[in-house]
C-alpha cells in the first residue's frame, strides 16, 4: 500500500455536496469538529479504495475570509495540502458555482469539476459544453447526478487520477492593472512560498486579506513597495482591490457560460418557481407557515414524540427493565443500596439519555426533511423580520417552537441556525419557553393559588415569550455576543424531494452524537444526582436514607438563605428546586415527599396546608414558579448545551446569566409585587430589588456600545476616494 | 441615488456600484451581486422584510438594509 491521497470535497451549499460525500463513502465516515470551532468535520474513506480519504469541507460560496466555514476550509487547502479537490458544481446553478471554482484552481492543488444535477440540467433541456468548460478551467470535468448515484465512480477516480499526476493551472487571467501588481507581488515577497501556490498568494496580498497578511509577516517596507502597485490599479479600476477581484471572476464567468452554457427556455417557470410562488406568497406563507410548523409540533411533541418517549421512559425502562432488574438483585440477595445503585442509579442515569432519543429521531426527521427539500431557507425568509430585531436569526424560531416540548431537541435544533452568535443566543434563551416537563410545576401552582386557573399556562408560556425578547436585547449589546451584524445575503435554493437516504442518515448522525456526547454527561450528572438525592446521614450513620436526611436536603438547608430575598428560603422549597435540575417534574414529586404527602402527581385542595407551608405567602408561591421556569434547565438540557456551544466560555456564561436572570425576575416580583399587593413590608431587599429593576432597564435601553454608527460615513468616503 | 431598495417588484434594476466595505459588501459580490448585472426584484417576504431578487439564474434573500447599499439604475 503506497501513501494516503487525501481528496476534499468543496462546493457551495446546497450543491448536493452532503449527497455526493455519502455516495462515496457509504457508511464509513467519522464526524467530528474542525479544531476549536463548532462547523463540522467529516471525513471517509472512498469506497474501493482503503487508501483513499475523503475530507468534507463546508460548504461555502466563496474562499473570503469572513465566515467561519470559509476560513476553516481555506485553512485546509492552505495548510494541510490536500492531494486533490474534487468540487462539486450544481450545473442548474452554474454561474454562481463556478466562482468558488476560479478560487479553487488557483490553490495550485489539482482539481476535478463534478458537475452535479445533470438529470436535472438535462431534463430542462439546458446544455453543458463540458469539453469546452474543461479546456476553459483547465481541469477535467465529469458529469454526475449525486442523488441517482450516476457518475460519482468516475468523478472519484478523475480525483485520484489527477491527485497522482495532473496539476492544475489557472487559466483565466485578470485585467492588465491587477496582473501588473500580481507580478510585482510575486516578485516582491513571494519567492520563499512553493510556485505552485505564489499565485494564490499574490492575489490574497492584493486582495489586502488580512488573515493572509498576518501570516506571512511582510516587511513593513515591502508592504508600502506593494500597497503603490495596488494603489495604482484601484485608480485605474476605480474600485477597491477586493472588488475588482471579484468583480473581474464573475465577469471571466460570464464570458465562460456563453460559450459553455446553453438554456433551452430562459424565462420560463420551473416547478420549483412554482412552488415557491404559493409557498412564499405574500398572503399564504404565513398561514402555509402555520399549518406546516402546526404538523411539526404537533407530531413530534404532542402526539408521536409523547408517546415514543413516555414508552420509553415508563414503560421500557420503568416497567420493564428497572423492576426486572431490581427483582433479580433481590432473589440473588444483593444490598439494598446495590439495589438502588443498579436500579436508580446506573439504570436510571442511561435511561435519561436513551429516554430523548426517540423524539429527538423525529424532530430530526422533520428538521432534515425541511432543510434538504428546500423550505428552512423559506422559514428564515419569512420569519426574519421578526427574529432579527432580538438579535436572533429567522430559523431561531423552530428551536423555540420545539422547545415548547422539550428544550433537549430545541436546543439540538438550532443546529440549522449558520451564524455561530445567532445560534448561542438561541440554545442560551430557547429553555426560557416552559417545556413539558414545567406543566406539572404550573398545574400545581396554579392549584394551589388560584385554584387551577386555566389561564396560567398561557401566561407562563407569554411570560416566557418575553423573557425571551428581553434576554436577547440585553444580551445583543453585551460584549461577547458583539460584532457586526450578520449578513442576511441568503441563497433560497430549488425545492426538491429529499433523498431518504440522507435524511435517515443525518437522523442517525445526530442522534448517536447526542447520546455519544451530551448522554455521557448527563449520565454522570444523573448518577450524581441519585447520591445526592438518596444517600445522606440518619442519626449519625451514613447510608441509604430518607429524602429530608439526603445531602440534597441538606445541601438545600444549606444555601436556603440565599433565597429568601425571593420569598421562599425554606429547606423544602429550595430542595425541590434542585432536584429540578434533574428533571423539571421531579419538582412536583419531591414536593410531595416533602410535605410528607408521598407521591404527588397533581395538585388537589386537601393539600392546601401542606403546601401552605413551603410559601408564606401567595407571592412567594409565584416567585417559586418563575424561579424555576427561568433558571438553568435539566441537566439532560444542560449536558446539550455544553456539547452544542462548543466553547466552555459560552456554557459557562449561559448558566451564569440563566441564574442571574430567574434569580432577578423572582426578586422583583417577590419583592416589588409584595411590597405592592401589601403582602410584604420594605426591606433591604426590596431596596435591592428596585436596584436590580433599574440595572435590567439600563441593560434594555442602553445605546449598544459596540455600534459606531459615526465611523461609517468616513469610512466609505476613504474608499469612495 | 437609486438603491436596490427602492426598486419595484416586478422590475430588473441593473447594478451600477456597490457601497458599504469589508464583510458585508464581500459577502454581496461574492453571491453575484456585482458591477453591470441584472438583478429581477422577484418578492416581499409576507411581513415586509426582506426581498427576494433572481440574480445569476438563482433566488436570493437580501435584507432592505443590505440592499440599500447596492446601487442601481
Amino acid at each position: 500500500m503506497g501513501k494516503e491521497i487525501k481528496i476534499a470535497l468543496a462546493g457551495n451549499p446546497n450543491s448536493g455536496k452532503t449527497t455526493l460525500f455519502n455516495a462515496l463513502t457509504g457508511s464509513n465516515q467519522y464526524v467530528g469538529n474542525w479544531p476549536g470551532v463548532t462547523v463540522e468535520k467529516k471525513e471517509g474513506k472512498l469506497k474501493k479504495h482503503d487508501d483513499v480519504i475523503v475530507e468534507d469541507l463546508p460548504g461555502i460560496y466563496s474562499l473570503s475570509p469572513y465566515t467561519l466555514e470559509e476560513v476553516v476550509s481555506r485553512n485546509y487547502l492552505v495548510t494541510e495540502r490536500p492531494d486533490a479537490v474534487l468540487n462539486i458544481v450544481d450545473g442548474t446553478n452554474l454561474e454562481r458555482n463556478l466562482y468558488l471554482t476560479t478560487q479553487l484552481t488557483e490553490l495550485g492543488i489539482p482539481v476535478v469539476i463534478a458537475i452535479n444535477m445533470m438529470d436535472i440540467v438535462r431534463k430542462n433541456g439546458d446544455q453543458i459544453h463540458i469539453q469546452e468548460l474543461s479546456r476553459e478551467l483547465g481541469c477535467k470535468v465529469v458529469e454526475i447526478s449525486a442523488l441517482k448515484g450516476t457518475g460519482v465512480q468516475e468523478a472519484a477516480e478523475a480525483a485520484v487520477a489527477a491527485a497522482k499526476s495532473a496539476k492544475t493551472i489557472p487559466m483565466h487571467t485578470f485585467s492588465g492593472p491587477v496582473e501588473h501588481a500580481i507580478a510585482h507581488i510575486e516578485e516582491a515577497e513571494l519567492n520563499g512560498v512553493p510556485p505552485e501556490q505564489q499565485r494564490w498568494y499574490a492575489i490574497k496580498i492584493f486582495e489586502r486579506d488580512e488573515k493572509v497578511l498576518a501570516q506571512l509577516n511582510i516587511p513593513k517596507q515591502t508592504l508600502d513597495h506593494i500597497e503603490l502597485d495596488i494603489k495604482a490599479a484601484e485608480q485605474e479600476l476605480d474600485d477597491d482591490a477586493e472588488s475588482i477581484i471579484t468583480n473581474e471572476r464573475y465577469v471571466y464567468i460570464a464570458t465562460l457560460m456563453k460559450g459553455c452554457y446553453k438554456k433551452k427556455n430562459a424565462g420560463k417557470m420551473s416547478p420549483s418557481d412554482k412552488i415557491d410562488k404559493v409557498v412564499t406568497n405574500r398572503w399564504l406563507a404565513l398561514p402555509i407557515f402555520a399549518g406546516i410548523m402546526f404538523l411539526v409540533y404537533y407530531i413530534s411533541v404532542t402526539t408521536l414524540g409523547t408517546v415514543v418517549t413516555d414508552w420509553t421512559n415508563d414503560t421500557l425502562f420503568g416497567e420493564w427493565i428497572q423492576p426486572g432488574v431490581s427483582g433479580f438483585l433481590t432473589n440473588i440477595g444483593a444490598a439494598e443500596w446495590v439495589n438502588s445503585l443498579v436500579v436508580d442509579g446506573i439504570i436510571g442515569g442511561l435511561a435519561a439519555p436513551i429516554g430523548f432519543a426517540p423524539q429527538m429521531a423525529i424532530v430530526f426527521l422533520f428538521l432534515s426533511i425541511l432543510e434538504d427539500c428546500g423550505y428552512m431557507a423559506r422559514v428564515a425568509f419569512i420569519m426574519d423580520r421578526v427574529f432579527r430585531k432580538f438579535g436572533l436569526s429567522g430559523k431561531s424560531f423552530i428551536p423555540f417552537l420545539i422547545s415548547s416540548g422539550c428544550g433537549v431537541p430545541g436546543i439540538m435544533a438550532s443546529r440549522t441556525i449558520e451564524n455561530e452568535k445567532d445560534r448561542r443566543m438561541t440554545m442560551m434563551t430557547t429553555t426560557f419557553i416552559p417545556c413539558g416537563a414545567k406543566l406539572p410545576v404550573i398545574a400545581l401552582i396554579a392549584g394551589f393559588l388560584m385554584g387551577g386557573a386555566w389561564w396560567m399556562a398561557p401566561m407562563m408560556y407569554f411570560s416566557g415569550i418575553i423573557v425571551v425578547i428581553l434576554s436577547c436585547i440585553i444580551l445583543k449589546k453585551m460584549k461577547i455576543f458583539a460584532g457586526d451584524p450578520a449578513p442576511f445575503v441568503m441563497e433560497l435554493p430549488q425545492y426538491h424531494f429529499p433523498s431518504i437516504k440522507g435524511v435517515l442518515l443525518h437522523v442517525w448522525e445526530r442522534v448517536w452524537a447526542f447520546l455519544k456526547k451530551a448522554g455521557t454527561i448527563l449520565f454522570l450528572c444523573c448518577a450524581a444526582m441519585w447520591f445526592l438525592g438518596s444517600f445522606g446521614i440518619q442519626d449519625g450513620v451514613f447510608g441509604l436514607v430518607d429524602t429530608e436526611s439526603s445531602f440534597l436536603a441538606v445541601i438545600g438547608g444549606g444555601i436556603a438563605w440565599i433565597f429568601k430575598p425571593l420569598g421562599f428560603g425554606t429547606w423544602q422549597a429550595v430542595a425541590s428546586s434542585l432536584s429540578g435540575f434533574v428533571a423539571k417534574e421531579g419538582i412536583v414529586s419531591t414536593m410531595g415527599v416533602l410535605s410528607g404527602l408521598g407521591e404527588v402527581e397533581e395538585y388537589a385542595v386537601s393539600m392546601h396546608d401542606q403546601f401552605a407551608a413551603f410559601f408564606p405567602t401567595s407571592i412567594a408561591a409565584v416567585s417559586f414558579l418563575l424561579f424555576n421556569m427561568f433558571d438553568s434547565p435539566c441537566l439532560a438540557a444542560i449536558s446539550t448545551m455544553s456539547r452544542e456551544m462548543g466553547s466552555r466560555k459560552f456554557f459557562w456564561f449561559a448558566i451564569l446569566f440563566q441564574n442571574l436572570l430567574a434569580y432577578a425576575v423572582s426578586l422583583m416580583v417577590y419583592q416589588i409585587g409584595g411590597l405592592i399587593l401589601g403582602e410584604i413590608a420594605f426591606s433591604a431587599a426590596t431596596a435591592a430589588a428596585f436596584l436590580v429593576l433599574a440595572a435590567v432597564l439600563y441593560l434594555l435601553l442602553r445605546r449598544d456600545p459596540n455600534k459606531h454608527p459615526e465611523r461609517l460615513p468616513e469610512r466609505q468616503a476613504a474608499y469612495t476616494r | 441615488m437609486k438603491t436596490l431598495k427602492q426598486a419595484k417588484i416586478g422590475e430588473t434594476a441593473r447594478v451600477v456600484k456597490l457601497h458599504g466595505e469589508g464583510a458585508l459588501k464581500r459577502r454581496i459580490m461574492d453571491m453575484g451581486i456585482t458591477k453591470g448585472v441584472d438583478v429581477y426584484i422577484r418578492k416581499v417576504a409576507p411581513l415586509g422584510d426582506p426581498v427576494e431578487v433572481t440574480v445569476r439564474g438563482y433566488e436570493l434573500s437580501i435584507r432592505k438594509t443590505e440592499a440599500e447599499s447596492i446601487e442601481v439604475q
